[in-house]
Protein backbone atom coordinates (compact mmCIF):
# COMPACT_ATOMS: atom_id res chain seq x y z
CA UNK A 1 0.00 0.00 0.00
CA UNK A 2 2.83 2.34 0.94
CA UNK A 3 4.57 1.57 -2.36
CA UNK A 4 1.38 2.27 -4.27
CA UNK A 5 1.10 5.68 -2.59
CA UNK A 6 4.77 6.33 -3.38
CA UNK A 7 4.16 5.54 -7.05
CA UNK A 8 1.05 7.76 -7.18
CA UNK A 9 3.00 10.60 -5.57
CA UNK A 10 5.92 10.22 -7.96
CA UNK A 11 3.55 9.96 -10.94
CA UNK A 12 1.78 13.18 -9.87
CA UNK A 13 5.10 15.01 -9.51
CA UNK A 14 6.19 13.76 -12.93
CA UNK A 15 2.94 15.00 -14.51
CA UNK A 16 3.50 18.38 -12.86
CA UNK A 17 6.93 18.49 -14.50
CA UNK A 18 5.50 17.29 -17.83
CA UNK A 19 2.90 20.06 -17.99
CA UNK A 20 5.16 22.92 -16.88
CA UNK A 21 5.69 25.71 -19.38
CA UNK A 22 7.59 24.46 -22.46
CA UNK A 23 10.87 26.10 -23.43
CA UNK A 24 9.89 26.84 -27.05
CA UNK A 25 6.42 26.06 -28.34
CA UNK A 26 7.56 25.71 -31.96
CA UNK A 27 9.86 22.81 -31.12
CA UNK A 28 7.07 21.13 -29.15
CA UNK A 29 4.64 21.51 -32.05
CA UNK A 30 7.10 19.74 -34.32
CA UNK A 31 7.51 16.96 -31.78
CA UNK A 32 3.73 16.58 -31.41
CA UNK A 33 3.40 16.11 -35.17
CA UNK A 34 6.22 13.55 -35.13
CA UNK A 35 4.60 11.62 -32.27
CA UNK A 36 1.20 11.68 -34.00
CA UNK A 37 2.79 9.85 -36.87
CA UNK A 38 4.82 7.48 -34.70
CA UNK A 39 2.13 6.61 -32.18
CA UNK A 40 -1.11 7.34 -34.03
CA UNK A 41 -0.78 6.88 -37.78
CA UNK A 42 1.38 3.80 -37.33
CA UNK A 43 -1.38 2.17 -35.26
CA UNK A 44 -4.04 2.45 -37.98
CA UNK A 45 -3.14 -0.87 -39.59
CA UNK A 46 -3.35 -2.87 -36.36
CA UNK A 47 -6.61 -1.15 -35.37
CA UNK A 48 -8.13 -1.88 -38.78
CA UNK A 49 -7.16 -5.58 -38.83
CA UNK A 50 -8.47 -6.26 -35.32
CA UNK A 51 -11.65 -4.20 -35.78
CA UNK A 52 -12.69 -5.83 -39.05
CA UNK A 53 -12.28 -9.35 -37.65
CA UNK A 54 -14.00 -8.58 -34.34
CA UNK A 55 -16.88 -6.84 -36.16
CA UNK A 56 -17.29 -9.92 -38.36
CA UNK A 57 -16.99 -12.33 -35.43
CA UNK A 58 -19.54 -10.43 -33.33
CA UNK A 59 -22.03 -10.48 -36.22
CA UNK A 60 -21.51 -14.23 -36.69
CA UNK A 61 -21.88 -14.93 -32.98
CA UNK A 62 -25.03 -12.83 -32.74
CA UNK A 63 -26.53 -14.49 -35.80
CA UNK A 64 -25.89 -17.95 -34.35
CA UNK A 65 -27.04 -17.06 -30.83
CA UNK A 66 -30.16 -15.12 -31.84
CA UNK A 67 -31.38 -17.66 -34.37
CA UNK A 68 -35.06 -17.75 -33.47
CA UNK A 69 -38.27 -16.92 -35.36
CA UNK A 70 -39.31 -14.68 -32.43
CA UNK A 71 -36.24 -12.44 -32.59
CA UNK A 72 -36.10 -9.98 -35.50
CA UNK A 73 -32.86 -10.27 -37.51
CA UNK A 74 -32.15 -6.56 -37.48
CA UNK A 75 -31.19 -6.97 -33.80
CA UNK A 76 -27.97 -8.62 -35.00
CA UNK A 77 -26.91 -5.38 -36.70
CA UNK A 78 -28.08 -3.43 -33.66
CA UNK A 79 -26.04 -5.61 -31.27
CA UNK A 80 -22.95 -5.41 -33.46
CA UNK A 81 -23.20 -1.64 -33.56
CA UNK A 82 -23.63 -1.37 -29.79
CA UNK A 83 -20.68 -3.66 -29.09
CA UNK A 84 -18.44 -1.84 -31.53
CA UNK A 85 -19.35 1.68 -30.43
CA UNK A 86 -19.77 1.28 -26.68
CA UNK A 87 -16.95 -1.06 -25.72
CA UNK A 88 -14.79 -2.35 -28.55
CA UNK A 89 -13.76 0.88 -30.30
CA UNK A 90 -12.69 2.52 -27.04
CA UNK A 91 -11.93 -0.03 -24.32
CA UNK A 92 -10.66 -3.00 -26.34
CA UNK A 93 -8.79 -0.83 -28.83
CA UNK A 94 -7.22 1.04 -25.88
CA UNK A 95 -6.10 -2.28 -24.39
CA UNK A 96 -4.56 -3.27 -27.71
CA UNK A 97 -2.85 0.12 -28.01
CA UNK A 98 -1.60 -0.23 -24.43
CA UNK A 99 0.27 -3.26 -25.70
CA UNK A 100 1.62 -1.62 -28.82
CA UNK A 101 2.05 2.05 -27.98
CA UNK A 102 2.51 1.62 -24.21
CA UNK A 103 5.39 -0.83 -24.49
CA UNK A 104 6.91 1.29 -27.25
CA UNK A 105 6.87 4.43 -25.07
CA UNK A 106 8.18 2.68 -21.95
CA UNK A 107 11.04 0.98 -23.78
CA UNK A 108 11.97 4.12 -25.72
CA UNK A 109 12.10 6.35 -22.64
CA UNK A 110 13.61 3.57 -20.51
CA UNK A 111 16.43 3.10 -22.99
CA UNK A 112 17.01 6.85 -23.03
CA UNK A 113 17.24 6.74 -19.24
CA UNK A 114 19.80 3.93 -19.01
CA UNK A 115 21.93 5.29 -21.87
CA UNK A 116 22.08 8.70 -20.12
CA UNK A 117 20.21 10.52 -22.92
CA UNK A 118 17.80 11.92 -20.33
CA UNK A 119 20.73 13.06 -18.18
CA UNK A 120 22.20 14.75 -21.27
CA UNK A 121 18.94 16.69 -21.79
CA UNK A 122 18.89 17.74 -18.13
CA UNK A 123 22.52 18.92 -18.31
CA UNK A 124 21.60 21.08 -21.31
CA UNK A 125 18.96 22.73 -19.11
CA UNK A 126 16.07 21.05 -20.92
CA UNK A 127 13.06 19.87 -18.93
CA UNK A 128 13.42 16.26 -20.09
CA UNK A 129 10.01 15.16 -18.78
CA UNK A 130 8.21 17.89 -20.65
CA UNK A 131 10.32 17.56 -23.80
CA UNK A 132 9.91 13.78 -24.08
CA UNK A 133 6.53 13.02 -22.55
CA UNK A 134 4.25 15.99 -23.18
CA UNK A 135 4.25 15.69 -27.01
CA UNK A 136 3.39 11.99 -26.69
CA UNK A 137 0.44 12.68 -24.38
CA UNK A 138 -0.90 15.50 -26.56
CA UNK A 139 -0.47 13.41 -29.71
CA UNK A 140 -2.27 10.34 -28.37
CA UNK A 141 -5.13 12.17 -26.62
CA UNK A 142 -5.75 13.97 -29.91
CA UNK A 143 -5.27 11.02 -32.27
CA UNK A 144 -6.69 8.02 -30.39
CA UNK A 145 -10.31 9.26 -30.62
CA UNK A 146 -9.87 9.21 -34.42
CA UNK A 147 -8.67 5.64 -34.13
CA UNK A 148 -11.82 4.87 -32.13
CA UNK A 149 -14.05 6.33 -34.87
CA UNK A 150 -12.05 4.41 -37.46
CA UNK A 151 -12.45 1.21 -35.44
CA UNK A 152 -16.25 1.70 -35.20
CA UNK A 153 -16.57 2.14 -38.96
CA UNK A 154 -14.26 -0.74 -39.86
CA UNK A 155 -15.85 -3.08 -37.30
CA UNK A 156 -19.36 -2.38 -38.55
CA UNK A 157 -18.15 -2.82 -42.12
CA UNK A 158 -16.63 -6.15 -41.06
CA UNK A 159 -20.03 -7.25 -39.77
CA UNK A 160 -21.69 -6.20 -43.02
CA UNK A 161 -19.09 -8.05 -45.10
CA UNK A 162 -19.53 -11.33 -43.21
CA UNK A 163 -23.32 -11.03 -43.49
CA UNK A 164 -23.02 -10.47 -47.23
CA UNK A 165 -20.38 -13.15 -47.74
CA UNK A 166 -21.99 -15.96 -45.75
CA UNK A 167 -25.67 -15.08 -46.23
CA UNK A 168 -26.23 -15.75 -42.54
CA UNK A 169 -28.62 -12.77 -42.54
CA UNK A 170 -30.01 -10.23 -44.97
CA UNK A 171 -27.77 -7.20 -45.38
CA UNK A 172 -30.89 -4.99 -45.44
CA UNK A 173 -31.74 -6.27 -41.94
CA UNK A 174 -28.17 -5.57 -40.82
CA UNK A 175 -28.43 -1.97 -42.03
CA UNK A 176 -31.84 -1.55 -40.42
CA UNK A 177 -30.32 -2.77 -37.14
CA UNK A 178 -27.48 -0.27 -37.45
CA UNK A 179 -30.04 2.55 -37.66
CA UNK A 180 -32.27 1.21 -34.88
CA UNK A 181 -32.38 3.34 -31.68
CA UNK A 182 -29.22 5.21 -32.61
CA UNK A 183 -28.09 8.04 -30.33
CA UNK A 184 -25.07 10.16 -31.22
CA UNK A 185 -24.37 10.52 -27.50
CA UNK A 186 -23.07 6.92 -27.61
CA UNK A 187 -20.28 8.00 -29.93
CA UNK A 188 -19.49 10.98 -27.72
CA UNK A 189 -19.34 8.60 -24.73
CA UNK A 190 -16.88 6.33 -26.55
CA UNK A 191 -14.70 9.25 -27.59
CA UNK A 192 -14.59 10.73 -24.08
CA UNK A 193 -13.53 7.33 -22.77
CA UNK A 194 -10.83 7.11 -25.42
CA UNK A 195 -9.39 10.50 -24.44
CA UNK A 196 -9.02 9.28 -20.84
CA UNK A 197 -7.57 5.94 -21.92
CA UNK A 198 -5.06 7.65 -24.24
CA UNK A 199 -3.90 9.90 -21.42
CA UNK A 200 -3.46 7.05 -18.96
CA UNK A 201 -1.78 4.65 -21.41
CA UNK A 202 0.74 7.29 -22.49
CA UNK A 203 1.46 8.86 -19.11
CA UNK A 204 1.72 5.55 -17.20
CA UNK A 205 3.98 4.03 -19.85
CA UNK A 206 6.14 7.16 -19.86
CA UNK A 207 6.31 7.03 -16.05
CA UNK A 208 7.46 3.39 -16.11
CA UNK A 209 10.18 4.20 -18.67
CA UNK A 210 11.28 7.47 -17.07
CA UNK A 211 12.11 5.81 -13.76
CA UNK A 212 13.69 2.68 -15.25
CA UNK A 213 17.06 1.84 -13.72
CA UNK A 214 19.92 -0.48 -14.50
CA UNK A 215 20.16 -2.38 -17.77
CA UNK A 216 18.17 -3.67 -20.74
CA UNK A 217 16.57 -6.30 -18.50
CA UNK A 218 15.06 -3.52 -16.38
CA UNK A 219 13.83 -1.72 -19.51
CA UNK A 220 12.07 -4.92 -20.51
CA UNK A 221 10.47 -5.12 -17.07
CA UNK A 222 9.43 -1.46 -17.26
CA UNK A 223 7.83 -2.15 -20.64
CA UNK A 224 5.86 -5.13 -19.29
CA UNK A 225 4.89 -3.17 -16.20
CA UNK A 226 3.63 -0.33 -18.40
CA UNK A 227 1.29 -2.65 -20.31
CA UNK A 228 0.00 -4.39 -17.17
CA UNK A 229 -0.64 -1.21 -15.17
CA UNK A 230 -2.15 0.62 -18.18
CA UNK A 231 -4.52 -2.30 -18.81
CA UNK A 232 -5.68 -2.40 -15.18
CA UNK A 233 -6.17 1.37 -15.11
CA UNK A 234 -8.15 1.20 -18.38
CA UNK A 235 -10.53 -1.38 -16.88
CA UNK A 236 -11.04 0.61 -13.67
CA UNK A 237 -11.43 3.85 -15.60
CA UNK A 238 -13.93 2.17 -17.94
CA UNK A 239 -16.14 1.21 -15.02
CA UNK A 240 -16.00 4.66 -13.46
CA UNK A 241 -16.70 6.47 -16.75
CA UNK A 242 -19.55 4.11 -17.64
CA UNK A 243 -21.12 4.78 -14.26
CA UNK A 244 -20.64 8.55 -14.64
CA UNK A 245 -21.61 8.97 -18.29
CA UNK A 246 -24.23 6.30 -18.91
CA UNK A 247 -26.37 6.30 -15.77
CA UNK B 1 36.71 27.64 -11.53
CA UNK B 2 34.71 24.91 -9.85
CA UNK B 3 35.16 24.28 -6.16
CA UNK B 4 33.77 21.47 -4.01
CA UNK B 5 33.91 21.76 -0.24
CA UNK B 6 33.45 18.84 2.13
CA UNK B 7 31.26 16.82 -0.21
CA UNK B 8 29.53 13.78 1.26
CA UNK B 9 27.27 11.50 -0.75
CA UNK B 10 25.63 8.24 0.28
CA UNK B 11 23.42 5.69 -1.48
CA UNK B 12 21.16 3.54 0.68
CA UNK B 13 23.35 3.96 3.73
CA UNK B 14 26.63 3.37 1.88
CA UNK B 15 28.90 6.42 1.85
CA UNK B 16 30.39 6.79 -1.62
CA UNK B 17 32.03 10.21 -1.29
CA UNK B 18 33.71 10.98 2.03
CA UNK B 19 34.35 14.64 2.79
CA UNK B 20 35.94 15.62 -0.52
CA UNK B 21 37.26 19.14 -1.01
CA UNK B 22 38.85 20.06 -4.30
CA UNK B 23 39.25 23.02 -6.67
CA UNK B 24 39.36 22.81 -10.47
CA UNK B 25 40.94 25.73 -12.28
CA UNK B 26 39.77 27.59 -15.38
CA UNK B 27 41.52 27.05 -18.70
CA UNK B 28 43.08 23.75 -17.69
CA UNK B 29 42.20 20.08 -18.07
CA UNK B 30 41.41 18.69 -14.64
CA UNK B 31 41.39 14.92 -14.33
CA UNK B 32 39.66 12.79 -11.74
CA UNK B 33 41.25 9.35 -11.68
CA UNK B 34 40.68 6.24 -9.64
CA UNK B 35 39.78 2.56 -9.84
CA UNK B 36 36.34 1.43 -10.97
CA UNK B 37 33.92 1.87 -8.08
CA UNK B 38 36.11 4.42 -6.31
CA UNK B 39 33.41 7.10 -6.57
CA UNK B 40 34.79 9.27 -9.38
CA UNK B 41 31.62 9.11 -11.52
CA UNK B 42 29.50 9.95 -8.46
CA UNK B 43 31.81 12.91 -7.80
CA UNK B 44 31.49 14.13 -11.40
CA UNK B 45 27.70 13.72 -11.39
CA UNK B 46 27.49 15.49 -8.04
CA UNK B 47 29.55 18.39 -9.37
CA UNK B 48 27.25 18.73 -12.37
CA UNK B 49 24.09 18.40 -10.25
CA UNK B 50 22.83 15.03 -11.49
CA UNK B 51 23.24 13.75 -7.92
CA UNK B 52 22.29 15.93 -4.96
CA UNK B 53 25.04 15.94 -2.35
CA UNK B 54 24.12 15.04 1.25
CA UNK B 55 26.60 17.49 2.73
CA UNK B 56 28.98 20.13 1.46
CA UNK B 57 28.85 22.88 -1.12
CA UNK B 58 29.75 23.25 -4.79
CA UNK B 59 30.74 26.58 -6.29
CA UNK B 60 30.75 27.53 -9.98
CA UNK B 61 33.05 30.55 -9.83
CA UNK B 62 31.34 32.71 -7.19
CA UNK B 63 27.92 31.05 -7.37
CA UNK B 64 27.00 28.41 -4.81
CA UNK B 65 25.53 25.89 -7.26
CA UNK B 66 24.47 23.31 -4.67
CA UNK B 67 22.12 25.77 -2.99
CA UNK B 68 20.39 26.99 -6.15
CA UNK B 69 16.82 25.99 -6.99
CA UNK B 70 15.84 24.24 -10.25
CA UNK B 71 15.17 27.51 -12.10
CA UNK B 72 18.45 29.15 -11.13
CA UNK B 73 20.39 25.98 -11.98
CA UNK B 74 18.77 25.98 -15.40
CA UNK B 75 20.49 29.30 -16.15
CA UNK B 76 23.90 27.92 -15.15
CA UNK B 77 23.32 24.73 -17.13
CA UNK B 78 23.28 26.76 -20.32
CA UNK B 79 26.99 27.34 -19.57
CA UNK B 80 27.62 23.65 -19.00
CA UNK B 81 28.57 21.02 -21.56
CA UNK B 82 28.90 17.36 -20.77
CA UNK B 83 30.28 14.39 -22.66
CA UNK B 84 28.91 11.11 -21.41
CA UNK B 85 30.65 7.75 -21.43
CA UNK B 86 28.45 6.38 -24.24
CA UNK B 87 27.99 9.75 -25.97
CA UNK B 88 24.29 9.96 -24.98
CA UNK B 89 23.27 11.31 -28.36
CA UNK B 90 19.51 11.21 -28.94
CA UNK B 91 18.92 8.04 -30.96
CA UNK B 92 15.95 9.41 -32.89
CA UNK B 93 17.84 12.53 -34.06
CA UNK B 94 20.59 13.01 -36.61
CA UNK B 95 24.00 14.37 -35.64
CA UNK B 96 22.94 17.80 -36.89
CA UNK B 97 19.68 17.74 -34.90
CA UNK B 98 21.55 16.60 -31.79
CA UNK B 99 24.05 19.44 -32.00
CA UNK B 100 21.38 22.01 -32.92
CA UNK B 101 18.96 21.10 -30.11
CA UNK B 102 20.32 23.50 -27.44
CA UNK B 103 20.35 26.32 -30.01
CA UNK B 104 16.73 25.56 -30.99
CA UNK B 105 15.55 25.66 -27.41
CA UNK B 106 17.59 28.42 -25.85
CA UNK B 107 18.50 30.94 -28.53
CA UNK B 108 16.58 33.24 -30.84
CA UNK B 109 19.01 32.75 -33.70
CA UNK B 110 17.77 32.37 -37.25
CA UNK B 111 17.97 28.96 -38.92
CA UNK B 112 20.98 30.15 -40.98
CA UNK B 113 22.85 31.33 -37.87
CA UNK B 114 22.13 28.07 -36.08
CA UNK B 115 23.31 25.98 -39.03
CA UNK B 116 26.45 28.08 -39.31
CA UNK B 117 27.23 27.40 -35.66
CA UNK B 118 26.41 23.68 -35.97
CA UNK B 119 28.62 23.30 -39.02
CA UNK B 120 31.42 25.21 -37.31
CA UNK B 121 31.28 22.89 -34.27
CA UNK B 122 31.14 19.77 -36.44
CA UNK B 123 34.11 21.02 -38.44
CA UNK B 124 35.96 21.77 -35.20
CA UNK B 125 35.67 18.08 -34.24
CA UNK B 126 36.43 16.86 -37.80
CA UNK B 127 32.91 15.60 -38.44
CA UNK B 128 31.96 17.75 -41.43
CA UNK B 129 30.16 15.13 -43.47
CA UNK B 130 28.12 13.50 -40.74
CA UNK B 131 25.25 16.02 -40.46
CA UNK B 132 22.53 13.68 -41.67
CA UNK B 133 23.79 10.49 -40.03
CA UNK B 134 22.02 8.90 -37.07
CA UNK B 135 23.99 7.81 -33.96
CA UNK B 136 23.49 4.15 -34.93
CA UNK B 137 25.42 4.86 -38.15
CA UNK B 138 28.47 6.30 -36.36
CA UNK B 139 31.63 4.64 -35.05
CA UNK B 140 32.61 4.95 -31.37
CA UNK B 141 35.06 7.77 -32.09
CA UNK B 142 32.53 9.65 -34.23
CA UNK B 143 29.91 9.40 -31.46
CA UNK B 144 32.37 10.92 -28.99
CA UNK B 145 33.22 13.70 -31.44
CA UNK B 146 29.55 14.44 -32.09
CA UNK B 147 29.00 14.55 -28.32
CA UNK B 148 31.87 17.04 -28.02
CA UNK B 149 30.32 19.18 -30.78
CA UNK B 150 26.99 19.19 -28.92
CA UNK B 151 28.75 20.02 -25.66
CA UNK B 152 30.52 23.08 -27.09
CA UNK B 153 27.75 24.42 -29.33
CA UNK B 154 26.49 26.84 -26.66
CA UNK B 155 30.03 28.10 -25.87
CA UNK B 156 30.10 26.55 -22.39
CA UNK B 157 32.22 27.85 -19.53
CA UNK B 158 32.33 24.44 -17.86
CA UNK B 159 32.92 21.12 -19.59
CA UNK B 160 32.46 17.74 -17.89
CA UNK B 161 33.62 14.50 -19.52
CA UNK B 162 32.79 11.10 -18.11
CA UNK B 163 35.36 8.61 -19.39
CA UNK B 164 35.53 10.10 -22.89
CA UNK B 165 37.97 7.39 -24.03
CA UNK B 166 36.14 4.31 -22.89
CA UNK B 167 35.74 1.77 -25.69
CA UNK B 168 38.10 3.60 -28.05
CA UNK B 169 41.38 2.40 -29.52
CA UNK B 170 44.58 4.12 -28.24
CA UNK B 171 45.00 6.31 -31.34
CA UNK B 172 41.41 7.57 -31.33
CA UNK B 173 41.70 8.12 -27.57
CA UNK B 174 44.63 10.46 -28.13
CA UNK B 175 42.66 12.35 -30.81
CA UNK B 176 39.75 12.82 -28.39
CA UNK B 177 42.08 13.82 -25.53
CA UNK B 178 43.85 16.40 -27.64
CA UNK B 179 40.55 17.74 -28.95
CA UNK B 180 39.22 18.27 -25.42
CA UNK B 181 42.51 19.81 -24.35
CA UNK B 182 42.63 22.19 -27.33
CA UNK B 183 39.01 23.26 -26.84
CA UNK B 184 39.72 23.91 -23.14
CA UNK B 185 42.55 26.26 -24.06
CA UNK B 186 40.78 27.84 -27.01
CA UNK B 187 37.65 28.84 -25.05
CA UNK B 188 39.25 29.10 -21.59
CA UNK B 189 36.87 26.50 -20.17
CA UNK B 190 36.94 24.77 -16.80
CA UNK B 191 37.20 21.16 -17.93
CA UNK B 192 36.83 18.17 -15.62
CA UNK B 193 37.52 14.73 -17.05
CA UNK B 194 36.75 11.51 -15.32
CA UNK B 195 39.11 8.76 -16.51
CA UNK B 196 41.14 5.71 -15.63
CA UNK B 197 43.12 5.85 -18.84
CA UNK B 198 46.78 6.44 -17.96
CA UNK B 199 47.52 7.67 -21.48
CA UNK B 200 45.09 10.54 -20.90
CA UNK B 201 46.72 11.27 -17.57
CA UNK B 202 50.14 11.58 -19.14
CA UNK B 203 48.90 13.48 -22.20
CA UNK B 204 46.64 16.17 -20.77
CA UNK B 205 46.65 15.90 -16.96
CA UNK B 206 47.32 19.48 -15.91
CA UNK B 207 45.65 18.83 -12.60
CA UNK B 208 45.01 15.30 -11.38
CA UNK B 209 42.88 14.27 -8.43
CA UNK B 210 43.15 10.63 -7.33
CA UNK B 211 40.06 9.22 -5.62
CA UNK B 212 40.48 6.11 -3.50
CA UNK B 213 37.49 4.44 -1.82
CA UNK B 214 35.49 7.65 -1.87
CA UNK B 215 38.24 9.88 -0.49
CA UNK B 216 40.55 12.35 -2.16
CA UNK B 217 43.83 10.50 -1.78
CA UNK B 218 46.24 12.59 -3.79
CA UNK B 219 46.35 15.61 -6.11
CA UNK B 220 49.03 16.95 -8.39
CA UNK B 221 49.94 17.13 -12.08
CA UNK B 222 51.26 14.78 -14.77
CA UNK B 223 54.75 16.08 -14.09
CA UNK B 224 54.82 14.82 -10.52
CA UNK B 225 52.54 11.77 -10.63
CA UNK B 226 55.30 9.38 -11.70
CA UNK B 227 57.44 10.42 -8.75
CA UNK B 228 54.73 10.38 -6.10
CA UNK B 229 55.35 8.06 -3.16
CA UNK B 230 51.72 7.37 -2.38
CA UNK B 231 51.27 3.57 -2.29
CA UNK B 232 47.64 3.42 -3.48
CA UNK B 233 48.35 5.92 -6.25
CA UNK B 234 51.41 3.96 -7.38
CA UNK B 235 49.43 0.71 -7.34
CA UNK B 236 46.91 2.37 -9.66
CA UNK B 237 49.33 4.21 -11.95
CA UNK B 238 51.79 1.34 -12.31
CA UNK B 239 49.25 -1.48 -12.47
CA UNK B 240 50.26 -2.72 -15.93
CA UNK B 241 53.50 -4.59 -16.69
CA UNK B 242 54.47 -1.89 -19.20
CA UNK B 243 54.00 0.86 -16.64
CA UNK B 244 56.08 -1.09 -14.13
CA UNK B 245 58.91 -1.37 -16.63
CA UNK B 246 58.63 2.33 -17.42
CA UNK B 247 58.80 3.10 -13.71
CA UNK B 248 62.01 1.12 -13.30
CA UNK B 249 63.53 3.05 -16.20
CA UNK B 250 62.41 6.43 -14.79
CA UNK B 251 63.72 5.67 -11.32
Amino acid sequence: MLRLLEHIGRYTLLMQKVFSRPEKMRIYRERIMYEMEALGLNSIGLTAIISVFIGAAVTLQMAITLESPFIPQYLIGYATREVMILEFSSTVVALILAGKVGSNIASEIGTMRITEQIDALEIMGINSASYLIMPKIVATTFFFPFLAIFSMLIGIAGGYSIAAATGIMKTADYIEGLQYCFYTSEIAYALVKMVFFAFFVTSISAYCGYYAKGNSLEVGKASTQAVVISSIVIMICNLILTQLLRT
Amino acid sequence: MIKAQNIVKSFEGRTVLKDISVEFGTGQTNLIIGRSGSGKTVLLKSLVGLHEVDEGTIYYDDVCFSQLDFKARKQIRKDVGMIFQGGALLDASTVEQNVKLPLDLFTDQTEEEKMERVNYCLKRVNLENANKLYPSELSGGMIKRAAIARAIVMNPRYLFCDEPNSGLDPQTSIVIDNLIHDITKEYNITTIINTHDMNSVMEIGEKIVFIYEGEKWWEGSKDVILHADNKELNDFVFASAMAKRAKSVIR
